[in-house]
């Protein structure tokens, strides 16, 4: 805070798409039926695939683990509904993969009470139980990421962590998950910052909010009794301000280098949700076996936040909801990051943080593509400062090495502005998204090589 | 008299350095078998890969210290190989003839599509997004990403977006089996006459509603097959080509089509009992 600060409270480049927020944020959260029959694909987190421990016919809990963690990064899954085992077989999943899963079919008449198990105690845990804790109830990054929460809350020897950032920007349009979860949440959330500071070390917490979600930033002030060692940031509304680099670079005005990791100045971030699933479990021992979801778009009769057991079929909670006639796109995500669905069959997991649904009216025919005119806007609004320019030109050639090495296509996360602005409707992240698969199974065929 | 002196020094440096590079050059000489380059220039200098050898320099070099024989290389023609191994006094070498082959069948008028796919024209960008869109997980996509990389023109896209092997052209290189995000190529003998065009890993009605061409996992062929000719395996019927495979009869009862014959000049043979396929436009996108 010198005489020469330059820094807004926001990072540099970024864009502003219309947010659409309005017609769910005013909305509270709303708890959704069971489907008669859940789908649980073992694969709902980046790392090893659950390991399946229950048998076909089985009666399980609601709370019951079903499968169990399959190394450190990898997370157990609970049931979300008490029932019985129908099958274990592949199920669909929203990579366009068959992935080994678990059919459930719920007990019609239960009173799906949920199994609890050992509680871990604030006062008394040490942060590796509270870690064990996070990972045993299924916990990973419900911004949609899906990282295993405990792998990243692990703070690697001779780094420390002096601030815990908590993730309440959602930057994303149409999604008003976090923004209602920190409404009616807040004791959770200020619970799980309390299991995380003491997991991690920090001795300080802030909470980042967009300026669109003031209600939130005030009810958590309010919340917060004295003393404790968290503070509320505000900071301008802009796209990917929710991406963990960019978001310590608006609140802190740190840059993370390129290819590390937050650890590396000092900072972990947890997104709210998250933290709000970490405060609530923890105190009972319980697992994950559910999660508020933002179901909206022009396509939606009834949008809504609504609290939706996990391995819900897709097609079941769009008859619920009811969409238009003339649904086109439905997106699984955000607009700009989620992933338009190719199969309605397949569930909801826990990376799930948004369904949005398009009508033919909104939807687009496929955009033509014309050649690059050089015009620069896409350098403007990368918010990590890359050319995509110019790695758009050298994917369309194929030269994946050349990006990977010289143009540092692997800082690139995919949040979508360049593709956004482009004049020239170039589908720059496709690109982008397609090379990085590329180099990263050329660098693995590589290390198995040797 | 400045020009001189200018004319005198550069001349010396001239010499000097002429000097150097003759000394390096008796020095530093290699001796190089003169017959690789000889060799060389009767390979087709396609540097396919086909034989194994990351180009023909490499191949030439291998071929003249007797590692490997002509008939290694499958792009040259019958008699380019012979001057090869007249010219090295070898013998011709295996010549069994390998073509790339593909385990779908289910083009755009026989298999489902879910979605319709708008993004970036390619199988590898198809497949990021939620798989593509296809109905079968396994299936191709039919973008044509193994048309763009055969350096050959050996396989084109048909009238139902899947790719046919032009099996003359075709030099068994592996590009198309690397480029293929569904892993459906592989390189086969042509001898190799009885084959499975489905990788659909489920059963019976599942794989019917994806596509009309689909193994359903039925095991008729594999009852029916001499000896153990063929072994069901995770839902698909697995050739053992080491027995003797030069039979129709597995073909004979198969409801779909999947398993089938492939005759050099009549082309693909279904079995009797197979369905007949009689649409040719495209399948309507969802479920029919």
């Amino acid at each position: 805070m010198g005489l020469f600060n330059f820094h807004r409270d926001t990072f540099k480049h970024g864009i502003h798409p219309p947010e659409q927020k309005r017609e769910t944020n005013g909305l509270p959260i709303r708890q959704f039926p069971f489907a008669p029959v859940i789908v649980l694909p073992m694969v709902q987190h980046i790392g090893g695939p659950s390991e399946i421990v229950v048998r076909e016919g089985q009666e399980v809990n609601r709370g019951q683990v079903l499968a169990k963690a399959n190394g450190y990064v990898s997370v157990p899954i609970h049931a979300p509904v008490s029932g019985t085992i129908r099958k274990i077989s592949n199920v669909p999943s929203i990579s366009g993969k068959m992935v080994p899963g678990i059919y459930l079919e719920a007990f019609p008449s239960s009173s799906q009470e949920v199994m609890e198990g050992t509680p871990i105690d604030l006062d008394t845990a040490t942060p590796d139980e509270i870690l064990k804790g996070i990972q045993d109830a299924g916990i990973v990054g419900l911004g949609g990421a899906a990282f295993p929460t405990h792998v990243k809350l692990k703070v690697p020897e001779g780094k420390n962590c002096e601030i815990l950032i908590i993730n309440g920007i959602e930057c994303e349009p149409y999604l008003t998950t976090d923004h209602r979860v920190m409404l009616e949440q807040a004791d959770d959330i200020l619970m799980g910052i309390k299991y995380l500071a003491k997991a991690t070390g920090a001795k300080q917490t802030i909470i980042g909010i967009e300026a669109n979600k003031t209600d939130a930033a005030n009810h958590l002030k309010r919340m917060i009794s004295d003393g404790d060692p968290v503070s509320v940031k505000v900071v301008p509304v802009k796209y990917p301000q929710g991406s963990e680099k960019m978001l310590i670079t608006s609140i802190l005005d740190r840059e993370v280098p390129s290819g590390g990791l937050p650890i590396d100045v000092n900072i972990v971030v947890v997104n709210v949700a998250t933290t709000a699933e970490i405060g609530r479990l923890l105190p009972h021992g319980r697992g994950i076996q559910e999660r508020v979801i933002t179901i909206t778009g022009p396509g939606v009769k009834k949008k809504g936040n609504y609290l939706i057991p996990i391995g819900t079929p897709l097609r079941y909670v769009l008859e619920q909801v009811g969409v238009e006639e003339n649904i086109s796109e439905v997106y699984m995500g955000g607009p700009m990051m989620g992933v338009a669905v190719s199969n309605l069959d397949i569930s909801i997991v826990k990376g799930t943080s948004g369904i949005v649904v398009f009508t033919e009216k909104e939807v687009k025919k496929a955009p033509k593509v014309y050649p690059c005119i050089k015009c620069g806007a896409c350098v403007d609004a990368c918010p990590i400062f890359l050319n995509p320019s110019k790695l758009g030109i050298l994917a369309k050639f194929e030269a994946y090495d050349s990006m990977a090495e010289d143009y540092h296509l692997m800082d690139c996360f995919e949040c979508g502005s360049c593709s956004y602005v482009c004049p020239s409707n170039i589908p720059l992240v496709q690109y982008f998204r397609l090379s990085k698969s590329i180099v990263r199974k050329r660098k693995q065929v590589t290390t198995n090589a040797k | 008299m400045t020009i001189l002196i200018a004319i005198a020094a550069l001349g010396s440096l001239t010499l000097i350095l002429a000097l150097m590079l003759v000394l390096a050059n008796k020095k530093l000489y290699v001796y190089e078998d003169p017959r690789i380059e000889v060799v060389e220039d009767l390979l087709p200098h396609a540097n396919c890969g086909a034989c194994g050898f990351p180009g023909c320099r490499p191949f030439a070099e291998a071929l003249v210290a007797g590692s490997v024989l002509p008939g290694k290389c499958t792009v040259s023609t019958d008699e380019g190989r012979k001057v090869i191994a007249d010219y090295l006094g070898v013998s011709l070498g295996n010549q069994e003839k390998w073509v790339a082959r593909l385990a779908c069948a289910g083009g755009t008028n026989v298999a489902l599509n879910r979605a319709n796919y708008k993004g970036l024209s390619s199988c590898k960008a198809a497949t990021l997004v939620s798989g593509g869109g296809k109905g079968c997980f396994w299936g191709c996509l039919g973008h044509g990403d193994c048309e763009v990389v055969c350096d050959f023109d050996a396989i084109t896209m048909n009238a139902s977006s899947l790719p046919v092997v032009d099996m003359d052209k075709c030099t068994a290189c592996g590009d198309c089996v690397e480029v293929c995000p569904k892993d459906l190529f592989s390189l086969q003998p042509l001898s190799h006459r009885l084959w499975v065009a489905c990788k659909n890993l489920e059963m019976g009605d599942e794989v019917l509603e994806e596509c009309q061409v689909g193994c359903t996992a039925c095991g008729k062929c594999a009852m029916d097959a001499p000896g153990n000719l063929i072994a069901m395996e995770h839902n698909l019927p697995i050739i053992n080509y080491s027995e003797n495979h030069h039979t129709q009869v597995p073909t004979q009862r198969c409801p779909t089509g999947a398993i089938v014959w492939l005759d050099d000049e009549l082309g693909v043979i279904k079995g009797k009992e197979s369905k007949k396929i009689i649409r040719k436009g495209d399948r309507p996108i969802g479920f029919s």
